[in-house]
């Protein structure tokens, strides 16, 4: 059962990924480039959880807590940088 | 009392650092326990200045039943917007919309942002401060004051029954 | 046998919704229609994941379970301060380049 749901799911999240990228290539604008990014980022940690699964580690926990944090500074950090970049703001 | 918030400026903030450091802790021993209420004691007070005075919560019971409120919708939210992604994306009226809120409390309002940006069809764009206004936007608009006074009815007046704001 | 049945559930679940969030934000034809894919389809279905682990989790190991609960109570708490930054600094954006528009 798992071993048959396991590969599905896995093609699911790197099908969603793949249209993430497509959408941080195409844009059109900075804020659609970081919620592509901001989303790649999500999908990534349910990636690594579903390989944790997949391998029986526990170690890939620690990997998808990181990405979480990282992607949310990450994503605040830009939407600053856009925010300040306004001078009337 | 006093002397108790003197010592422990934010005890649910304690409470929560403690739980996250035993949770994310290998196994639960007496040095990480020690480790554990030393952080909970010394981070809110090396943070004390940084943090707006806030409301307490009051209404436990009002609290528990906005939260059941809230997952049952999160769910219901996407099985709507699940709906709306797959189906014709040129029938969509999306719109922004202007909640007028009757708290005025920075946090609870940020609080009542949070739940509406993860619930049914709303993101929440922007809080005026200034008139107190809600900006939302929503991805399906069918009848605009029917959807302020459900946003209003279901999530905000719980949220002041709860900090009593 | 019963909990390896929840467990598949629940992955093929958040797979399900993760896809789902994504196509919003391939298909949806505005930035703010796009906001509303990802910051829910996608937090639910990495929610369900996560919580997917943890019953597979708490079976084997000992001592784990809780800690991947951390994971889903963080996204839940960011996805939303993420979505309200992210619209701010797309209005930010729209008046500028309104902005430059009227200047040209």
């Amino acid at each position: 059962m798992l071993t048959l749901a396991l590969p599905v799911a896995i093609g699911m999240v790197a099908l969603a990924m793949a249209l993430n990228l497509w959408r941080l290539v195409q844009g059109p604008d900075l804020p659609d480039r970081i919620l592509a990014l901001d989303t790649l980022g999500i999908n990534t940690i349910a990636l690594v959880m579903l390989l944790g699964i997949a391998l029986g580690s526990v170690v890939y926990f620690e990997a998808a807590l990181i990405v979480a944090m990282m992607g949310f500074v990450g994503t605040v950090a830009l939407c600053k940088f856009i925010l300040s970049g306004d001078i009337i703001e | 009392m006093s002397g108790f918030y003197r010592v422990l400026p934010q005890p649910v903030m304690s409470l929560l650092i403690l739980g996250l450091w035993l949770i994310l802790a290998p196994a639960p021993t007496l040095g990480q326990v020690l480790i554990g209420l030393i952080l909970a004691i010394a981070l809110p007070w090396a943070t004390r200045g940084f943090w707006p005075d806030r409301p307490r919560l009051t209404n436990i019971g009002a609290a528990l039943r906005l939260l059941a409120v809230f997952l049952a919708d999160v769910i219901m939210a996407n099985l709507v917007v699940a709906r709306q992604i797959l189906g014709p994306v040129g029938r969509l009226r999306p719109a922004f919309l202007e909640v007028p809120l009757d708290l005025r409390d920075p946090f609870v309002a940020t609080l009542l942002g949070s739940i509406v940006s993860l619930t049914p069809g709303t993101v929440s764009a922007e809080i005026d401060r200034e008139r107190w206004v809600l900006q939302v936007h929503v991805l399906h608009l069918e009848d605009s004051a029917e959807a302020v006074a459900l946003i209003k009815a279901r999530y905000e007046a719980p949220l002041r029954k709860v900090f009593r704001c | 046998m019963l909990m390896e049945i929840l467990v598949s559930l629940l992955i093929l679940v958040g797979g399900a919704f993760a896809l789902l969030g994504s196509v919003g934000l391939a298909r949806l034809p505005d930035f703010f229609m796009r906001l509303h894919g990802p910051t829910k389809a996608t937090t639910l279905g990495v929610g369900s994941v996560v919580l997917a682990a943890l019953v597979h989790g708490g079976l084997g190991e000992e001592g784990g379970g809780l800690r991947e609960l951390a994971i889903t109570l963080f996204l839940f708490i960011t996805a939303p301060v993420t979505a309200h930054l992210l619209s701010k600094a797309a209005l930010a954006e729209r008046r500028r380049q309104e902005r430059t528009q009227k200047q040209s």
